[in-house]
């Protein structure tokens, strides 16, 4: 009987304004709302039989979830999802599928799906890992999804970057020339060994993951850390730049809270989706620092 | 409310290449980008950038190239002034440090491309997008030029004068995604749109989740009329699963297509007898498809590419990336096997129109990158062609915003009343009780005069608070429909019938299924309630941005009646010169949108291009 009460109620709404003539507003008004409800119900219906259905094949994901603003996501807390499992699945896609099917709030950065962007290093059952590039399949289950340690959190899995994008800002990241040729369509030479030497580091793409899995990063807020160390050796390491430069680049290396504070303990190496070796590059750093200082001693 | 000469909307290629011309002729210039500059799209391009570097090339094989591409549907003065530039825009992007692949005297090398009749793709690795996104990016840092960051950009200020010709536009509308705030954001001289593609309009696309069609959305919306929609761009090779994109990079070096019989189809079926793999793109997805549809693909879905036999050195020298793709997204190890690979939406050769100059037709509004058409791509673009774009006309549209004195366009902008126009009879727009037309005004319906005598802060603000109610609306709503389920039926739609084969009944089909989308938006809401980090909120709001996107792709494809570049139609086989050397234009009216017709410029700086049989 109570299941009637709507329906009824929904008539005798509409009615009235149909009869003053307002237009057909209400009739469309009526096939929407309808529409809508039977949708509903699909929705519902779909989401009872993936949970039958799917039975053996689903995964469960657990998600950490805060939101200052809302009520009950001001404490974090973690949410399950049930995810349909397919052979090729990544952490991105059952994200993407949580959010989509169960709760359109749930809130994770992720723009390229290719391992390009670097939006979407999470914490991915205790080690940071781009979403896109990580298969459901290779992890034990249940998938437990954080936001980055060590870094603030602004919503569910996004993090604060600002701080990242500050040290990586401040090595003067950007190609710098003492001289170029002038020629009309002169480019630089530059050697295939030295694109080689430099290769691995141009591949950053700003995901934090490094950063986020230093000891040193989170006890020292000043530390350049891995990544913006890079940036200096991807400039410091190209010929094409020259000898002045250079030695600018070796004092931004150099000072206190550059390259001396590495402990080699690797953690950033291990974690990088783009196998940069940056352990290895802070240390050559490190050996062209002494090199430098004994040429002055 | 915030203040600069020159805002540029979106920080990818087109985006940085703007402001970095703007600041470099004087500008106080600010970028207002949803992601992070670094995470565009731009990066994810890895094949290479055109230019006529050397001996034995020249600027006017590469713009023959590119009209012979273009299926005779670009303007000659766009071609001629991109092949002209592209070889200076190139030493400048080597010149700010790009780490190009390199010859062993030390020069920038070039490959081969499909297309082209001179190895002249200049290229960095398989990643050659990511490298000259951080390039461009680490020389905005250079310059210190301002970034909003996560900024969402919802809509244009621009005066509402009945003839779009006569408007004007002072600005963006904008809110920070971290905070909500919403603001308006002053334009004292210009706003370039550079927000790339708009590939989300479709389920299998090489296209980021980002790719949502927003600035041609946006101009549209604003009067701009948008140009070529129909022409879309299918890549030959993608990964099945994802749509991750395997770079032509491959054909070019060498790597070849078979069928699931073991056949190089492209030359034993006769798809294209010359050039094989390295056919242009259209003629080699067609090709796929015909194979698979024909019960000669594998696992009736797709083909391979196989570049086993270019041996494991040569491979990770020049491609290691594409094997890591492959591995990641398909996993399958390329070196050991061949790559499963099938056509999937790739790029928008359509947008926001636009003169050489990145101009539209409402003063102060620019367009540069993906988003634009200043037709340069026609009916089909030519891999590689569109890195050097973003920075030809992203540094043209810097510059004229920022002040510079370029004479005369040769390309002419907007709507105008002696052009042809065309009925669809199929319903297209707004569902009739909603309507975009601005309330007459406050004071008693008077009839608006048609000159908008606001100021232009008013003009921002006006925009500010209407974008504010907007999402106001969005927000309060308490139930409706979820925007992903829109999203995934228009997709599926477009998919299916907007795709490398069309049909007449199919187009229409679409068109339907988009009207049916487009009321069911008209019930949607966002859940997440929240001011901090909603992207329910953004998500939704680009996807009416597809809604508009789509329904003008599938407009346009169904008025060409025509077989040209990489639009084919089923009932219409051959290219119809006589009738159809023309763009197809679509304004959007107030929510009832127009089509109509402007003719191709083939007279371009030297010579007049004469439209010849595109075989390869
Ligand atoms: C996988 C792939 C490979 C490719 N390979 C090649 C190649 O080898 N050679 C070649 O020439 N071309 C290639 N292309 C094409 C080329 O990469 C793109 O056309 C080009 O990079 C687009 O650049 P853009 O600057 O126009 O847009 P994008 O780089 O996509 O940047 C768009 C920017 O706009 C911003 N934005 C969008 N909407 C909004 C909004 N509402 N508010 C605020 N900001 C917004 C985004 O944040 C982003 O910063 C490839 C494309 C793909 C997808
Ligand atoms: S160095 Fe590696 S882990 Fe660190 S930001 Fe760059 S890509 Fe990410
Ligand atoms: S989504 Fe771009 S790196 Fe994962």
């Amino acid at each position: 009987m109570s299941t009637q009460t709507p329906e009824t109620e929904t008539e005798t709404e509409t009615e009235p304004e149909a009869e003053s003539g307002a237009s057909a507003a209400p009739d469309h008004q009526q096939r929407r709302m309808d529409e809508k409800r039977a949708r509903a119900e699909a929705r519902d219906d779909a989401a009872a039989q993936a949970a039958t259905e799917f039975e053996g094949e689903t995964v469960e994901l657990k998600v950490f979830r805060y939101d200052p603003e809302v009520e009950g996501k001001e404490e974090p807390r973690f949410d399950s999802f049930t995810v349909p499992f397919e052979k090729g699945m990544t952490v991105l896609d059952a994200l993407i599928f949580a959010r989509d099917e169960y709760d359109s709030s749930l809130t994770f950065r992720h723009s390229c799906r290719q391992a390009v962007c670097g939006s979407d290093a999470f914490f991915i059952n205790g080690s940071q890992q781009l979403g896109c590039q990580t298969q459901m399949g290779d992890l034990e289950w249940p998938v437990r999804v954080e936001p980055l340690p060590h870094q603030d959190v602004v919503k569910d899995l996004v993090v604060e970057m600002d701080h990242f994008y500050d040290q990586m800002e401040s090595v003067q990241p950007f190609f710098d020339p003492d001289e170029l040729p002038d020629g009309e369509l002169d480019e630089q030479r530059q050697s295939r060994e030295n694109r080689e030497h430099i290769k691995l580091s141009t591949r950053c793409i700003w995901c934090g993951a490094c950063m986020s899995s230093c000891n040193i990063a989170a006890g020292d807020n000043q530390y350049l850390g891995p990544a913006a160390i890079n940036k200096a050796y991807r400039f410091y390491m190209d010929e094409r730049e020259g000898e002045q430069k250079r030695q600018e680049r070796l004092e931004i290396i150099e000072q206190e809270h550059g390259v001396w504070r590495c402990q080699t303990q690797f953690s950033c190496t291990e974690v990088c989706p783009k196998d940069i070796p940056l352990t290895e590059h802070i240390q050559e750093l490190k050996r062209e620092a002494v090199k430098e200082n004994l040429k002055f001693w | 409310m915030y203040e600069h000469d020159v805002i540029v909307v979106g920080g990818g290629g087109a985006g940085l290449r703007a402001a970095i011309a703007a600041q470099e002729q004087g500008a106080d210039v600010a970028i207002v980008t949803k992601l992070h500059p670094v995470r565009s799209h731009t990066g994810a391009a890895e094949g290479g950038i055109n230019a006529a570097l050397r001996d034995g090339d020249s600027w006017e094989d590469h713009a023959y190239d590119t009209m012979k591409g273009s299926d005779y549907l670009g303007d000659a003065p766009a071609i001629d002034t991109f092949a002209k530039t592209a070889p200076d825009e190139v030493i400048q992007l080597e010149h700010w440090g790009m780490p190009f692949s390199r010859e062993d005297d030390g020069r920038v090398s070039q490959r081969p491309f499909g297309g082209l009749s001179f190895p002249r793709t200049t290229y960095a690795g398989a990643e050659t997008g990511h490298h000259m996104l951080h390039t461009l990016y680490e020389q905005v840092v250079k310059r210190g030029i301002e970034v909003y960051d996560e900024w969402y950009v919802s809509n244009l200020a621009v005066t509402d004068e009945d003839d779009p010709n006569d408007r004007e536009c002072h600005g963006v509308v904008a809110w920070d995604v971290q905070s909500g705030e919403i603001a308006g954001f002053e334009a004292r001289d210009g706003v370039i749109l550079a927000t790339g593609g708009l590939g989300q309009a479709y389920d299998h696309t090489t296209n980021a989740v980002a790719n949502t069609g927003d600035g041609v959305a946006m101009a549209y919306r604003a009067g701009v009329p948008i140009e070529d929609m129909e022409m879309i761009q299918f890549h030959p090779t993608t990964l099945p699963s994802t749509g991750v994109l395997i770079s032509e990079g491959v054909r070019g070096e060498g790597g070849i297509l078979y069928n699931a019989e073991g056949e190089r189809f492209m030359f034993e079926y006769g798809y294209a007898t010359n050039d094989g793999e390295l056919a242009s793109r259209d003629v080699v997805s067609r090709a796929e498809l015909t194979e698979i549809n024909e019960g000669r693909g594998i696992d009736d879905e797709y083909v391979y590419l196989d570049m086993r036999h270019l041996g494991e050195e040569r491979i990770t020298d020049r491609l290691e990336n594409i094997l890591h793709l492959a591995e990641d997204f398909e996993g399958v190890d390329g070196l050991e096997e061949p790559m499963p690979v099938k056509p999937g939406q790739h790029y928008a050769m359509g947008g926001v129109e636009t003169n050489e100059f990145g101009e539209t037709c409402v003063d102060g509004l620019y367009a540069a990158g993906e988003c634009a058409c200043v037709s340069l791509h026609g009916a089909n673009r030519l891999g590689g062609n569109a890195l050097p774009e973003l920075i030809v006309f992203g540094a043209l549209a810097g510059r004229h915003a920022a002040g510079e004195d370029m004479g005369e366009a040769l390309i002419e902008t907007g709507p105008s009343e002696e052009l042809d126009r065309e009925e669809l009879g199929v319903p297209v727009g707004l569902p009739s009780e909603q309507s975009d037309t601005a309330e007459p005004a406050a004071d008693g319906g008077e009839p608006v005069e048609d000159v908008d005598t606001r100021s232009s802060e008013e003009v921002v603000s006006d925009a500010e608070a209407t974008e504010e109610e907007r999402i106001e609306t969005l927000l309060e709503r308490e139930d409706g429909v979820n925007h992903a389920d829109v999203r995934a039926d228009l997709q599926t739609s477009m998919t299916e019938n907007v795709n490398v084969f069309r049909t007449e009944a199919g187009l229409e089909q679409a068109l339907e299924d988009i009207q049916e989308a487009r009321e069911r938006y008209q019930d949607v809401y966002v859940a997440d309630k929240s001011r901090t980090f909603n992207t329910d909120l953004q998500h939704t709001i680009e996807t009416r941005n597809l809604l508009d996107v789509a329904e003008a792709i599938t407009m346009g494809a169904l008025a060409r009646d025509e077989f040209r570049g990489a639009h084919w139609r089923k009932e219409h086989q051959e290219r119809k010169d006589d009738e159809w050397l023309k763009h197809t234009m679509v304004s959007w009216n107030d929510g009832d949108p127009e089509l109509w017709y402007r003719p191709v410029i083939l007279e371009g700086h030297e010579e007049t291009y004469e439209p010849k049989n595109r075989s390869y």
